[in-house]
């Protein structure tokens, strides 16, 4: 038969990433003054378990380089070598090789195996550098043969004697000598030999009385008349060797002839019936509990015999080679589902319900019709949460990365960082998850390499030597809220400044606010390191940060105190598929801004507005000055052109820009889903998506940042036209 | 047909055995560590255990030392899936009372043979 093993790749795929997460983890939690014999179990237990799966799912390349990792990770376990930091790099790094080589294996290619035998020479000349090479145990076979298995004498007959004298518990193993001589038998038919003799010897066999129903006092002598190698006799034994005496004789070199042994011991049927005796006698219940040995064996070798001629082979259908795509799968706890389908129920008896009230309706029921819609609406929103929670997963996802590249970045920058993780069951959504890990590495590298001060600086300072990381996660609103918080010198002012005059971001004498300082990190092009190192600092990073944010429709605030650290906050929606929107009017069409990004709605008076050139005006807004744009303009819609004196305002902000729009009239507030613009029509400026109101009518949803792009290119459109 | 009790924590050998051993139309349950196996035992007599050695909360060779404490699973074959370098290991299950082991890796016909030829 053949089993498509291909089909337990994926499971084993994935439980091999998680054992690898195990490793990682328990690698880092190791205290080296203090070795806790548990976490090195832990790491052993999930090498050993992809080095096996490795090798039965026929990914040979992996288990040949976990073999040694493992033998290494066995040496510390049994005591035999004590664990150093050099072995945990070293473990850390396989954790990373073999991360790689799976992730090439689940993609379908051939991994590339030069940084696996790279450690692996690595491991090598450790293990071989030890004094206590373990010695296989598989080499050292019990030394019972005095017959050299080479030598084959043509003269004689072609088999096999065998002693066989099993010690008194064997059949508490559960090892069955029966078993042993009808796989004899099978292998004796298959040397087309004369089949086999198996001769019992009862002389051990004491008086009933004191017979413990248990033990085995039987030993037994086997004459296999086939032409058959020994290792393959030996290969029977293999289990009850350690446990037994056996000795094994050719034939041909017999100085008994089998003759004389039947005559001596006499023949198999008289044995049977001694035996069939002293069972009947035995009236303990418990020795029916004892197998069947050498009563029955004429017997049962017959039967096996018929068994084995009819040869088991049943068909197992080839299921279809399911391609071990990427990951797309999501894991959703039983609660989630089970959640789901109560709301479901809900729904179904609420649609029932109302389904019959509108079978025989009249007015007198307008009533309980109402209710029903609300408990309609209820039911709804209840399933929409339940279904937006399936694509929740904590952000311990996003944040486990973190302890270990925390503890390489401090190796690598010798500095001393201490990590803290907050709120890591935060929820989150998965697509959201994936696309904020990037920028989350890059302000954790950024954190530890520029906010944190070397251990001399903070001894200096009376700091303490370790510098302290803390990942902060949890709810706010409909948002989450990330902190990526320091406790290092904070943000340096000065010389942020003096950086952005050099780069040109501003002008010399510009006179700028804290947070207007801080926000030149922001920039393009901006790096404060004064030396470009390997972390950080290659100047194309808090920009690229600022827009991955963004482009989640979330933002990224920084806070920070001289001396005390610094704090970055990412602020993102808990999900990509709904919005909180404001529905606003402007001529016959209805758009909607996400609520988030609304900072304020306002009245347009005379006294705020001020014309800048020809079509421009902004408008102060207590100490700022907040452009005013049109929608009307930007999108070209038709309408009379109202004046804006008056006007309804409302104040967006997006990109750390504040922006004013004017329209005709603000409407409600709701969620609303989004669809995509660009799979179902194709991407249009300063607008994020599209969705579809309560009464069927398509309303977009306006994308800030790229409005306020688009109003600045207007701005100096408008004044090149002036101009 | 016989049946048979699988343990192993490794969900892709679990279901790899499993789906072997049914494919040949054996009775078969799962455990993913011995400490499960063992109360499912209790409730129930198989005719042969299939466990592996290294897994967490109850490891191969305490799930054999239990087993052959129960009246039941005195003689009833348990085999141990080990690898080629745990020599001690199998000696351990030895002593511990395992009739036997399959050496990993394996493939689903090593494994089927070795159950046909113990269970017979």
């Amino acid at each position: 038969m053949s089993i498509d093993l291909s089909q337990f790749h994926q499971v084993f795929f994935e439980e091999s990433f998680e054992g690898l997460d195990i490793m990682e983890s328990s690698l880092l939690a190791l205290d080296l003054t203090e070795v806790d014999a548990e976490i090195i179990n832990t790491i052993f237990r999930a090498a050993h378990s992809i080095k096996g799966g490795a090798g039965t799912f026929g990914f040979m390349q992996v288990s040949g380089f976990t073999h040694v990792v493992e033998t290494l990770l066995d040496e510390i376990r049994a005591g035999d070598r004590n664990i150093e930091q050099d072995h945990v790099d070293l473990f850390l790094q396989c954790v990373d090789c073999l991360r790689g080589l799976m992730s090439d294996l689940q993609a379908g290619s051939e991994p590339d195996m030069t940084q696996a035998d790279d450690l692996k020479a690595k491991f090598e000349a450790i293990l071989a550098g030890g004094e206590d090479v373990a010695e296989s145990a598989t080499g050292t076979q019990a030394g019972n043969q005095d017959i050299s298995d080479g030598s084959t004498d043509d003269a004689g007959e072609k088999g096999w004697k065998i002693e066989f004298i099993p010690c008194d518990d064997v059949l508490c193993t559960g090892n069955e000598p029966y078993r042993m001589f009808r796989e004899l038998q099978e292998l004796a038919e298959d040397g087309e030999g004369n089949g086999l003799e198996v001769i019992p010897h009862l002389e051990r066999l004491p008086e009933f009385s004191s017979m413990h129903p248990e033990m085995c006092y039987i030993s037994w002598t086997i004459i296999v008349r086939a032409d058959i190698e020994l290792s393959e006799i030996e290969e029977i034994f293999e289990w009850v060797v350690d446990d037994c005496d056996i000795r094994y004789q050719r034939l041909s070199e017999c100085d008994l002839s089998t003759l004389e042994i039947h005559q001596a011991v006499g023949s198999l049927a008289e044995v049977a019936d001694i035996a069939a005796v002293d069972n009947a006698d035995t009236a303990k219940e418990e020795i029916n509990t004892v197998p069947p040995i050498a009563p029955v064996i004429s017997e049962k070798i017959e039967k096996a015999l018929e068994e084995s001629a009819v040869k088991i082979a049943p068909k197992v259908e080839k299921k279809a080679v399911t391609k071990a795509a990427e990951n797309t799968s999501i894991r959703v706890s039983i609660d989630k589902i089970d959640g789901l389908i109560n709301m479901v129920g809900e729904l179904v008896i609420t649609q029932s319900m109302l389904g019959q009230l509108g079978q025989e309706f009249d007015v007198s029921r307008l009533q309980s019709l109402q209710e029903g819609l609300s408990q309609l609406e209820q039911n709804t929103r209840e399933l929409q949460e339940s279904v937006m929670k399936i694509r929740m997963l904590p952000i311990s996802f996003a944040f486990s990365r973190f302890p270990r590249l925390v503890r390489d970045l401090s190796k690598q920058l010798d500095k001393e960082v201490e990590l803290v993780m907050i709120g890591e069951n935060t929820e989150l959504d998965k697509t959201v998850m994936e696309k904020i890990g990037d920028p989350l590495v890059h302000l954790v590298r950024n954190s530890l390499d520029h906010g944190l001060e070397s251990v001399q600086e903070r001894t200096d300072n009376g700091k303490s030597r370790a510098g302290t990381i803390t990942l902060n996660a949890y709810h706010h609103g409909g948002n989450i809220v990330i902190e990526v918080k320091d406790d290092g010198a904070g943000l340096n002012k000065e010389r942020i400044r003096n950086k952005a005059i050099e780069k040109g971001i501003i002008g010399e004498d510009e006179h700028l606010t804290d947070s207007q300082v801080y926000d030149l990190i922001f920039q393009a092009g901006f790096s404060t390191a004064d030396v470009v190192s390997d972390v950080s600092g290659r100047g194309v990073g808090m920009d690229v940060v600022r827009r991955n944010i963004a482009e989640l429709n979330g933002s990224i605030d920084v806070s920070s105190t001289d001396g005390e650290g610094s704090t970055f906050s990412i602020r993102l929606p808990l999900t990509l598929a709904i919005l909180d929107g404001q529905l606003v009017k402007v001529g016959e069409e209805v758009y909607i801004f996400p609520l988030v990004s609304i900072v304020e709605s306002i009245q347009l008076e005379k006294s705020m507005l001020n014309n800048i050139t020809g079509n421009q005006f902004v408008m102060q807004l207590r100490n700022e000055y907040v452009p005013i744009v049109s929608l009307q303009d930007i999108f070209n819609i038709e309408g009379e052109k109202k004046d804006l004196e008056g006007a309804m305002l409302v104040v967006v902000e997006g990109d750390n820009e504040k922006v004013g729009i004017v329209v005709d009239e603000l409407l409600g507030q709701q969620q609303v889903v989004i669809k995509s613009l660009e799979q179902n029509y194709e991407k249009v400026d300063s607008i994020s998506g599209a969705t579809i109101l309560g009464d069927g009518t398509v309303a977009l949803i306006v994308d800030i940042s790229g409005l306020n792009n688009k109003s600045s290119e207007k701005k100096s459109e408008d004044q090149i036209q002036a101009a | 047909m016989a049946t048979i009790l699988a343990v192993d924590d490794s969900a892709s050998m679990r279901q790899m055995v499993t789906f072997t051993l049914k494919g040949a139309g054996y009775d078969v349950q799962e455990a993913s560590d011995g400490s499960e196996a063992l109360s499912i035992a209790k409730t129930r007599k198989f005719d042969l255990v299939l466990t592996d050695v290294n897994m967490p909360v109850m490891d191969g060779i305490e799930l054999v030392t239990e087993l052959r404490k129960l009246g039941d699973y005195k003689f009833v074959p348990v085999l141990m899936l080990t690898t080629e370098s745990a020599g001690d290991k199998k000696m351990a299950g030895k002593q511990a009372g395992a009739t036997g082991w399959i050496v990993k890796p394996f493939n689903p016909e090593q494994l089927l043979n070795t159950i046909k030829k113990v269970l017979g």
